[in-house]
């Protein structure tokens, strides 16, 4: 294993970092009249790196050539996967950034080099194959995280989120720097594998210590109860297109990382993070479903909702199988199109002013006043509800399916009947943009990039979707076998 | 026809109609509703027509490998034929009895429409387990829009209500469905059908389906979604809801519950007795309270489904026969009799029973009809009903001669309750000024309501036409239940029916 094929198998990874200093320095050199054409090169940049990484995926890369820097870093189909969601989804974040941020006078350049960066740092994140690879990829995201939180900087709300991030994501650190000491300590090794073969033979107290605060500080970075407080907080004061990249990519990179931390590095030991990852599943799919309930903002809802739905992304993960690995990234996929759709659904309520709108008072009686946005928005509430035929339907399909295979029917029974209080709120949505007496507050115009997003993760959670679920299917059991041939 | 997709075309040609009603301004939206609509009608004549009775049991087989997990995979027995047949016979009345009503968006109203027929047809044709579970589940979302739009002053609470139920009914099912799916290695209803599932599994199997069906058909104690719905949907949104949907729970027993948990069936045949019995009882009686003249058919139809659920799970030819025919009849006379309320209540805009009076006077073809369908309602020999009445109590006095006599009093309470809101509204004196000048029926009304009074008198007439189709399969799930029949207490013995000649000729006409 020499150096040259090491790096490359990081290209996309360096494509971002160079292309994330280059452009830092254009900023710093051309100011604000730069924002513009440094968004554009950013996407360039992500779109080159993910036609780099495509081909791994069809492929199923695995096995020892995907191994790079000693076991460090590992180029498989199952982080290639992930990594396409998270350049996808960084890439809609760039796209609808500028409109929101002009109006603003908030349209600097810095937001999309840190965008790029978080990419960067996600990206390494899901190619970990060992905790300090882990922590390096997980704080540079988190980093440009906090920034990006707080991007706004003379908005009060916004800063407050960018607080509230910062001290609960450093706090969350801490205790998975504190569990990956433990592990360490009590296994003698970093690397994923070498702590899969150092507890092959039982855990000691120590290792489950270890392991539990892991998982903790893994929790928080994918928002699953009980380390959810900051998602409503900081969805709802961070700019809208921030929350919308919040809740796609770096969901994305945290449950990839989840899933390849407990398969790989603790897979002989499945047993004992089972139970926490099943509790953690219940208990996001209920507390999101109840907390969405009594809220009248919509961002704060879809920050529940993004609760609710990592508890259905856990119920893959809490099989242990492949199956389940598989199942998730299917419902990863479908959760990213959804979000995304209704994050840039909520980016086009604008008044006649081009203020946005963001609480349902403000959108009652939507299908009559602007009928197209309203169909695509009761679209993607139907499917992140999982009502068949929409594709949300699709990714409960295979996740409850694995949970079955795996012979965790109790999980099955509580969280699909859990789903259903979830139903309630999102057809408070429905009821409101299309039962309800008009108030035509919402009249802005938006640009077509917001259209062509909305119109593209609409027919992506549409039935027409379907057709695609055995093509889906298959990638994502290469990227799953991927990972067994790691363990 | 063998080889040639009718039963993807007559899913295509409603889907494809809803999709243009999104675009096109409120006349032609009802127009395009309406031409495919009856195309449907149309090729579903055709599908009967070359239904080969006491062939193949799964005929117009299609599949196609189109989706990870599940496949596209349609085909009818004349069960299925029977329902569809019923579907799209209402489909166009429905789209009629909105021509007037509905203003304001028209198109979306046809659009939901549509997709319910969609919906529908591809429930009865489904042949893949998950593929029925996606048709059964996503008519939640049209009946949802059109009770929650087009619906009364309480149409929130209505639609809420019921997609909330049936919701909760449905993914107890869904996890079943995928246990079943894991456990026989093929979603594939047909295999299903014969496969036999361990018999400590059938009971929770069967609890979960229950749970679905229940709800759908509705069974008491969980049918107080089924007024709420009905009063505040529109009329068609009722004549739909009634016609079809609620017969997706008994179509769900016969298809799933019956032939793939023959034991658990057996186990909990008194369940379901038990709550038949209080249903026709308990129901008929509120149905007598009302004032609401939907909502009192709205509980005759909770009391006229617990026949059929007595029926089903009597385990013999003439309890399932019989519970087929309630279902298609009352399908017609249910629907028929919201149309009927309808046609006063675009007049009035009212459904209290005491605003009315007299119509007889003043409305003199009206009373005509709505006198049909009362007496079809309560099963008067010559009409629909009264097949399927007979049969079905013939199925469960063989069974058990105490549930039938239950029954029986749920028959004569219908008869008072129907007879009462006659009296009601169509005789004694003219005391509103206004109902006694309402005019009679116009051509439309006519339209609407005369084919199916032609159907009733045919079904009740020649139900031959009717029972052929299922015998075979009725008879085949009667065979694959044998294993299990409880004993029964009557020991009622039906003969051989006496050869009917007519049956030859008959047989090729439709």
């Amino acid at each position: 294993m020499d150096l040259m094929s090491s790096i490359g198998l990081i290209i996309p990874e360096l494509i971002l970092s160079v292309s994330g200093l280059v452009l830092l320095l254009v900023a710093a050199w051309g100011g604000n009249d730069a924002a513009k054409p440094v968004s554009i090169a950013a996407c360039i940049a992500l779109g080159g790196a993910f036609f780099l990484v495509a081909p791994s995926v069809c492929a199923g890369a695995s096995g020892p050539d995907t191994l790079a820097f000693y076991g460090q870093f590992r180029a498989d189909a199952f982080a290639g996967i992930a990594k396409l969601m998270i350049y996808a989804a960084a890439g809609a974040a760039l796209v609808v950034a500028p409109a929101y941020f002009e109006r603003l006078n908030a349209m600097r350049p810095e937001f999309a080099i840190l965008v790029l960066f978080a990419a960067l740092g996600m990206s390494i994140m899901v190619s970990a194959a060992d905790l300090l690879t882990l922590y390096i990829g997980l704080e540079l995201n988190s980093l440009a995280a906090y920034v990006l939180a707080a991007y706004l900087r003379d908005d009060d709300k916004s800063a407050e989120a960018g607080l509230k991030y910062f001290v609960l994501g450093a706090l969350a650190s801490g205790i998975l720097l504190f569990g990956m000491s433990l592990v360490y300590g009590f296994t003698g090794t970093t690397s994923f594998t070498g702590i899969n073969a150092a507890i092959a033979g039982g855990l000691s107290g120590g290792q489950l210590f270890g392991l539990i605060f892991v998982l903790a500080g893994m929790a928080f970075k994918i928002s699953a109860v009980p380390f959810h407080m900051w998602t409503p907080d900081v969805y709802e004061g961070a700019p809208t297109p921030v929350t919308a990249f919040f809740a796609s990519a770096p969901k994305v990179a945290a449950v990839a990382l989840l899933a390849r931390l407990s398969l790989e590095a603790f897979g002989s030991q499945a047993a004992a993070w089972q139970q926490v990852v099943t509790f953690a599943a219940i208990a996001s799919i209920v507390v999101g479903a109840l907390g969405a309930i009594g809220q009248d903002n919509i961002k704060r809802l879809l920050a529940f909702s993004s609760i609710n739905n990592v508890g259905f992304i856990l119920i893959g993960l809490a099989t242990a199988t492949l199956a389940g690995a598989s199942a998730m990234l299917v419902y990863l996929a479908f959760y990213v199109a959804m979000t995304i759709g209704s994050f840039v659904a909520v980016l086009m309520l604008k008044d006649a002013d081009g203020n946005a709108l963001e609480t349902f008072g403000d959108i009652k009686g939507l299908s009559t006043t602007n009928p197209a946005l309203a169909w695509c928005l009761l679209l993607i509430m139907f499917s992140l509800a999982g009502i068949p035929p929409l594709m949300g339907f699709y990714g409960k399909l295979v996740v409850f399916q694995a949970a079955v295979q795996a012979d965790l029917l109790p999980l099955a029974v509580i969280g699909i009947a859990a789903s259903v209080i979830g139903a309630f709120y999102y057809l408070k949505f429905i009821k409101v943009m299309f039962f309800d007496e008009p108030v035509d507050r919402v009249q802005g115009t938006s640009d077509w990039s917001h259209w062509a997003l909305l119109v593209i993760s609409t027919l992506v959670i549409s039935p027409i979707a379907f057709l695609g679920t055995e093509w889906l299917g298959n990638l994502t059991d290469m990227a799953a076998a991927a990972l067994a041939v790691a363990g | 026809m063998t080889g040639f997709p009718i039963l993807s075309l007559m899913l295509l040609v409603p889907f494809v109609a809803a999709i243009a009603c999104f675009f096109v301004e409120a006349k032609l939206a009802r127009s395009i509703a309406l031409v495919a609509t009856l195309i449907n009608l149309v090729l579903g004549v055709v599908l009967w027509a070359n239904f080969d009775i006491g062939g193949d049991q799964w005929q117009f087989t299609e599949r196609a490998n189109l989706f990870a997990g599940f496949q596209w995979s349609l085909g009818i027995d004349g069960i299925a034929l029977m329902l569809i047949m019923l579907s799209v016979f209402l489909m166009p009345i429905c789209i009629g009895a909105s021509w007037t009503s509905i203003n304001k968006r028209v198109g979306e109203y046809m659009a939901a429409f549509l997709f319910m027929e969609v919906l529908m047809i591809g429930t009865f044709a489904a042949q893949d387990l998950f593929l029925f579970y996606i048709f059964f589940e996503a008519g939640l979302i049209p009946m949802y829009l059109i009770i929650g739009i087009w619906g009364g002053d309480d149409r929130i609470y209505a639609s809420y209500k019921f997609f909330l139920y049936t919701l909760l009914g449905s993914v107890l099912m869904f996890i079943a469905m995928l246990w079943m799916a894991n456990e026989a290695g093929t979603t594939d209803i047909p295999t299903l059908m014969q496969y036999d599932f361990p018999a400590g599994a059938q009971t929770w199997l069967w609890l979960a389906f229950f749970a679905s069906f229940a709800v759908k058909m509705p069974m008491w104690p969980v049918h107080t979604w089924l007024p709420a719905a009905h009063v505040q949907a529109p009329t068609a949104g009722s004549v739909i809801l009634a016609g079809v949907l609620l017969k997706l729970g008994g179509y769900g027993f016969i298809r799933f519950s019956l032939p793939m948990f023959p034991e658990a069936s057996a186990q909990f045949m008194w369940l379901v007795f038990s709550l038949s019995m209080v249903a026709v009882v308990v129901t008929s009686l509120i149905a007598l309270v009302q004032h609401d003249m939907k909502k009192l058919i709205a509980y005759s139809s909770v009391a006229h489904m617990a026949i059929v659920t007595a029926g089903l799970f009597a385990f013999n030819v003439q309890g399932i026969e019989g519970a087929m025919m309630i279902m298609l009849g009352h399908g017609l006379v249910s629907g028929a009799l919201f149309l009927c309320v309808g046609v006063i209540y675009d007049r009035l805009h009212t459904r209290e029973i005491d605003r009315y009076g007299g119509l007889a006077i003043n409305m003199p073809k009206y009373a005509l009809f709505f006198m049909l369908f009362t007496m079809a309602s309560v099963g008067l020999p010559g009409t629909s009903n009264f097949v399927g009445e007979f049969l079905g109590l013939a199925g469960i006095y063989k069974m058990s001669s105490t549930v039938a006599f239950v029954c029986t009093t749920g028959i004569i309470l219908g008869a008072a309750y129907m007879l009462y809101l006659y009296r009601r509204v169509v005789f004694g004196e003219q005391k509103n000024a206004d109902a006694a000048a309402m005019p009679d029926l116009d051509l439309r009304e006519w339209l609407m309501l005369g084919p199916i009074a032609a159907a009733v008198l045919w079904m009740g007439v020649y139900p031959e036409s009717f029972l052929a189709p299922m015998r075979s399969d009725i008879a085949a799930l009667e065979t694959r239940l044998s294993r299990a029949v409880p004993a029964g207490d009557a020991n009622l013995e039906i003969g051989e029916p006496a050869p009917a000649e007519e049956v030859a000729d008959h047989g090729g006409a439709h």
